[in-house]
């Protein structure tokens, strides 16, 4: 594309970067979570497709790379729900909810400010969700973006 | 080719005044039924999963298995798309 | 009545979408058609789930005086169509991807032409 969509690219593709990981990390207490940010991540990659076009971003970003996270994203998921099987009772149990480590501040009940440390497993679950949905999404626009512009495939 | 078309416009015009008079079987807009599961989850979602979003609570807490599906789902759409363009990758 | 134009609106969109699936021949159309009918699921559970002057059931920094299993609106229908909303995303990912398959080996999206190009 031109040198102006280019340059509009280029700044504002740092801010949906941020603005999505700042919807992932905050899952549990403002709307948004895994999906919708991850969803903006891969926005934002896409804006980075528009304008450099896809042979240039797939000769930079290997996709076996992103199916790689993909697949972490989804391990990472299914870990924390067995270890919910070990440490609670029950499959995606909630064993670090009011344990007071990690995540585990409970808050007062009502309309509270936001706590960080809240949650129990919730942030992290978020987190693997997030990396899911970026890479998956991600990787889909650029395989089939990349083979609409090619001439030749079967 | 005339049977087809005159076929489905038949069964088309069945659906449509089905779902037509289904909707005034519902509950009025505003005003739900049966709200004791919901009302549960919004009062206990503090106290029990620690979270101050009862959307997300629900998602990942209390219905995590609708979330495994989904995640199956989401991975089995990689696979396939990765699977059908797989020629173009090298 | 006038409590039931939200349903109406969902059973217009799925009309709209189920006319697209029924009576278009073009391949694509057809992908659009069953878009529009996700959506009218969509919007259909988000209404089941709409309790009169409800918020959203986030508690942090809620408005002043608002009743807490009263004034908010259902979690499960909006859970719900989070996961409905992602399963859509990827099953549109997944016929576009066939449907590009289809017009490079038939060269048409015509899906009458495709029957009868059958080998």
């Amino acid at each position: 594309m031109t040198k102006i969509v280019k340059t509009t690219a280029n700044i504002l593709f740092p801010f949906t970067m941020i603005f999505g990981l700042y919807v992932i990390a905050h899952g549990h207490l403002t709307p948004g979570g895994g999906f919708q940010g991850g969803a903006i991540v891969a926005s934002g990659c896409a804006l980075l497709l528009v304008a450099y076009g896809s042979p240039w971003v797939f000769d930079h970003i290997k996709d076996k790379r992103l199916a790689t996270f993909e697949s972490l994203g989804a391990i990472g998921f299914i870990t924390i729900g067995l270890l919910g099987l070990i440490f609670g009772a029950v499959f995606f149990g909630n064993f670090l909810a009011g344990s007071g480590s990690l995540f585990g501040t409970t808050p007062a009940t009502g309309s509270t400010l936001a706590d960080f440390n809240t949650g129990g497993v919730l942030p992290l679950m978020n987190f693997a969700v997030g990396v899911k949905v970026i890479a998956g999404l991600f990787v889909i626009i650029l395989v089939m973006a990349y083979a609409s512009s090619i001439k030749e495939w079967s | 080719m005339e049977k087809r078309t005159v076929a489905g416009a038949l069964a088309f015009s069945i659906v449509v005044v089905f779902f037509l008079f289904s909707i005034f079987l519902l509950h009025p807009f505003g005003k739900p039924g049966q709200v004791q599961m919901d009302d549960y989850i919004i009062t206990h979602t503090q106290n029990e999963t620690g979270t101050n979003n009862g959307v997300t609570s629900v998602v990942f807490d209390y219905r995590g298995f609708d979330t495994l599906g989904e995640a199956t789902i989401l991975f089995s759409a990689v696979a396939g798309v990765l699977l059908l363009f797989r020629r173009v990758r090298h | 009545m006038i409590e039931y134009i939200p349903f109406i609106a969902v059973v217009a969109m799925i009309i709209i979408g189920l006319y697209t699936v029924v009576f278009r021949r073009n391949l694509i159309k057809i992908v659009i058609g069953i878009s529009i009918i996700e959506s009218g699921v969509n919007l259909f559970l988000i209404i089941l789930g709409y309790r009169d002057g409800g918020v959203a059931p986030i508690f942090t920094s809620l408005p002043p005086g608002t009743s807490f299993p009263e004034g908010m609106v259902l979690p499960v229908p909006q859970a719900l169509t989070l996961t409905s909303i992602v399963i859509g995303v990827a099953v549109l990912a997944l016929m576009l991807s066939l449907v590009m398959h289809i017009y490079r080996k038939y060269g048409t999206l015509d899906v009458q032409k495709i029957r009868r190009l059958k080998e």
